[in-house]
């Protein structure tokens, strides 16, 4: 029988492993730009405008020409190819309606008589607020999730771990799912915008819902095979439930890679967001979350300071 | 319990025929007092359209009362029904925010001109001098005097509201936000930050609150001119001022800009009146529109604009349906070949939860909403809510497995595969219930529109999927074993070597 509990040290390197290299890049990044990622402008404030149908790639200078002759000086043409078509993408700082008004017939000059796809612009003020006002909503989702964790595991005796090992689970995936945003950034310039945030909710969502999948087998071992070691009730459980974590796994997988390979691109980096956090959910919840009980329950962790205090009280001496 | 499973059957069958009713019904339905359209509802990212978030134009230290922000709301709604959009969503998010939607709108540029404006008209004394249409001017803004609505600042429509939180002075201030969006003026080129050309502060004689209406009119030469008619006190202080002001110049200021400067010929005292300016039919109708329904209580700035062309999110709504078609066919080839006959069950079950779930986004929640708007991240909330559906049969049919293979027989072995499983199932579900709804409460107040869609599409199909993974299966699986469709414990998954992995607990001592 396989004994995942014995081996939960390696287990727990491994996140380590996944997590460090997005911790890295977020070092990095922060170092380059001032925040761990790249923003999009629904929490830094700017304009996306993209045109459709324009008569020739434009030239770049031509574009920051037109723009800077009304005094938007930071306008970066990006040329794209959409259906075939030539296209161009203009970030820039916040556009009022006014301003845009009166680059158009500049643009239209240049460019053609294209077709709007889709014009963005915010104020920085927004997306601060959005995030701040989406930790809190955290913060009180993961206080209700506690709460209810502590409620439904009450005739198990401390029934109020199962809560935090559960949240403490939930922050792996998030800093695997962040760290992995940062990662992309750096290479891919993918941007962490106001969809992010909702595939960042989503994986917190799924990762607790996980884990109480196997936290409840735990439940119903202990209360059914009392007089048995906690690690081997833990360990059972984990195997017990194993086919399903794996079962449900794959089909998320499925429809999150159907929807990777075939839907809009719109929705790709939201996908592979989601498909990043949702596997590390599975993996959280039975490398983790689990063996976090039993290294608990063990009182291994006022042993683990010990030993390093201990050390280090060695060195010194 | 024989009766029961075969009374939840004609259930599910008469709520699977309805949902399917409802999901290929005509956009009308007609069903004794129910008489309402019913059709999906695509959000602004795959029908294409205009979303804007104004926010009042005051220091962020000073309060916007609840009372002027809904004024507010109610201006700009009728000022956008006034454009002839269909179906506009217009919402306040938390105190200080209004959020404009306008599904497929041609031409969204002329759209916030009309709707955004502030509309403080002003009749302005420009004593001897004509002002240069377009100009920009100081003036001193509504008072007591000049004013109608008794509130400096503040809308006839509120006279409740306790002291109206709004300074005075920030509706004085120069707004030069979005209020500058007032190019009625056809002359003078659009500035890009328009200037305050002068820094005489003009005084205001009038303010658009005296008037009771507008419409657009044609002069003699056939040009369109807006003519206007006063109320309360207006008429006076109209009189008035014109009977010691002849010969002077009279300025007509909307937003801070000057529309037009004539002289003014005689005392005008019957309390009516001509704006002319050199306006195109289009223009006259967007001004009459803002003057008919009011100046704001409170100036509002844009903070956020999204348009999305037609193009982009139609196409995403073809890739993404396609999508979830491929993803859905290959979870139900998996649950099915995996789990064999009650995996053929479960996708029966996985159909029924489909076309319940989208009846209700077409047809809504009696007293609770009446659709469910389906934005790009509502369809992958949805996909995902698909994932929790299955998750429940999952976790169900391997609980049958081991009681398979623990010995029981086929109906207890069935029996005790859904109350074992269940406990599980509830707890799991209700922490994503509990994150839906934090999140669509999150969404909702915090106009982040996008998390709204997702929640609330995913907090439905949780739901829905508690209702069908649980009920419907174990109904169908019910049947099955009544109808005895077979006894070879092959077809529930469980291979003849029935001892190979045994979960008793005795194996692991």
């Amino acid at each position: 029988m396989a004994d995942i509990i014995g081996k939960r040290n390696w287990y727990f390197a491994l996140s380590l492993l996944v997590i460090l290299p997005g911790l890295v890049a977020m070092a990095i990044h922060w170092n380059r730009f001032g925040a761990p990622f790249t923003l999009a402008i629904d929490f830094t404030g700017g304009t996306n405008w993209e045109l459709a149908n324009v008569s020739q790639a434009p030239s770049t200078a031509d574009v920051r020409d037109i723009f800077a002759r009304h005094g938007i000086r930071d306008a970066v043409p990006q040329p794209e190819t959409i259906n075939n078509q030539p296209s161009v993408l203009i970030r820039s700082s916040e556009l009022s309606p006014e301003t845009k008004r009166a680059i158009e017939p500049d643009l239209k000059q240049l460019l053609g008589n294209y077709t709007e796809i889709r014009f963005e612009s915010a104020g920085p003020a927004i997306g601060a607020e959005v995030s701040q006002r989406a930790t809190y909503a955290v913060a009180l989702a993961s206080l209700a999730i506690l709460l209810y964790i502590t409620l439904a595991f009450r005739r198990i005796p401390q029934s109020f771990r199962y809560g935090v090992c559960a949240l403490i689970a939930m922050l792996h995936d998030v800093l695997v799912v962040v760290g992995a945003a940062s990662i992309f950034g750096l290479l891919l310039g993918w941007e962490v915008d106001s969809l992010f945030l909702t595939a960042l909710l989503t994986v917190i969502g799924f990762s607790v819902h996980d884990t109480i999948v196997v936290f409840d087998r735990i439940r119903e071992n202990l209360l059914r095979m009392r007089g048995l070691r906690f690690d081997t009730v833990v360990n059972h459980s984990i195997l017990q439930t194993l086919d399903r974590s794996i079962n449900t796994q794959l089909t998320v997988l499925f429809t999150l890679t159907a929807l990777a390979l075939f839907g809009g691109l719109t929705i790709r980096q939201f996908v592979v967001t989601l498909l990043i956090g949702i596997l590390s959910g599975t993996y959280s919840s039975i490398f983790n979350a689990a063996p976090l009980l039993v290294v608990w329950e063990n009182g291994e962790i006022p042993n683990f300071f010990r030993r390093v205090f201990g050390r280090r009280r060695q060195v010194t001496a | 319990m024989r009766e029961r499973t075969y009374v939840f059957l004609i259930i599910i069958l008469l709520l699977a025929i309805f949902a399917a009713w409802l999901d290929f019904a005509s956009p009308h339905i007609k069903l004794g007092p129910i008489d309402r359209d019913i059709r999906v509802h695509q959000g602004l990212d795959l029908q294409g359209g205009l979303r804007v978030l104004l926010e009042a134009d005051v220091p962020p230290t000073t309060d916007v009362s609840p009372e002027s922000l809904g004024v507010a709301k109610d201006i700009i709604e009728k000022r956008v029904n006034a454009l002839g959009v269909v179906e506009p969503v217009i919402q306040t998010q938390g105190t200080r925010r209004l959020a404009v939607e306008l599904p497929g709108i041609a031409n969204p540029d002329e759209a916030i001109k009309t709707f955004g404006g502030t509309g403080l008209l002003e009749f302005v004394d420009a004593e001897s001098t004509p002002l240069r249409e377009g100009e920009v001017v100081k003036t001193t803004g509504p008072t007591v005097d000049n004013s109608c609505a008794g509130l400096i600042g503040s809308n006839a429509a509120t006279p409740a509201a306790p002291t109206a939180t709004v300074a005075p002075t920030a509706t004085i201030a120069p707004t030069v936000a979005v209020s500058s969006t007032a190019t009625i003026s056809p002359t003078a080129p659009i500035t890009a930050t328009p200037e305050i050309t002068s820094t005489q502060v003009y005084t205001t004689a009038m303010t658009g609150d005296c008037l009771s209406g507008a419409s657009v009119q044609f002069d003699q030469t056939n040009r369109p001119q807006i003519g206007f008619t006063m109320q309360g006190n207006g008429t006076k202080i109209f009189g008035d001022f014109t009977s010691s002001h002849v010969g002077k110049y009279l300025a007509i200021v909307l937003d801070k800009k000057v529309i037009s400067s004539p002289v003014i010929q005689s005392a005008i005292t019957t309390g009516s009146g001509v704006i002319n300016g050199r306006f195109t039919l289009k223009e006259a109708n967007d001004l009459a529109i803002q003057l008919k329904y009011g100046a704001l209580p409170i100036p509002l700035k844009i903070v956020e604009t999204t348009n999305i062309g037609p193009t982009l999110g139609q196409d995403s709504v073809r890739k993404s349906i396609i999508a979830g078609a491929i993803g859905l066919g290959v979870v139900m080839l998996f649950m099915l070949l995996n789990y064999r006959l009650p995996g053929l069950l479960a996708d029966l079950a996985l159909s029924v939860y489909a076309l319940v779930l989208f009846a209700i986004f077409k047809g809504g929640i009696p007293l609770a909403f009446d659709f469910v708007t389906l934005t790009l991240p509502g369809i992958a909330g949805f996909v995902l809510s698909v994932g929790v559906a299955v998750d429940a049969n999952i976790l169900i049919f391997e609980r049958i497995k081991e009681e398979l293979r623990a010995g029981r027989s086929l109906p207890l072995a069935i029996e005790a595969g859904f109350n074992r499983a269940w406990p599980s199932i509830r707890d799991s579900n209700a922490s994503t219930l509990i994150t839906s709804l934090i999140l669509f409460w999150f969404g909702t107040s915090f106009g982040a529109s996008l998390v709204a869609g997702f929640a609330l599409t995913l907090g439905l199909g949780v739901a829905v999927s508690l209702f069908t993974a649980v009920l419907v299966t174990r109904t169908f699986l019910r049947l099955a074993i009544d109808l005895n469709i077979t006894k070879n414990l092959w077809w529930y998954g469980v291979d003849r070597d029935v001892t190979r992995r045994s979960p008793v607990v005795g194996g692991i001592q």
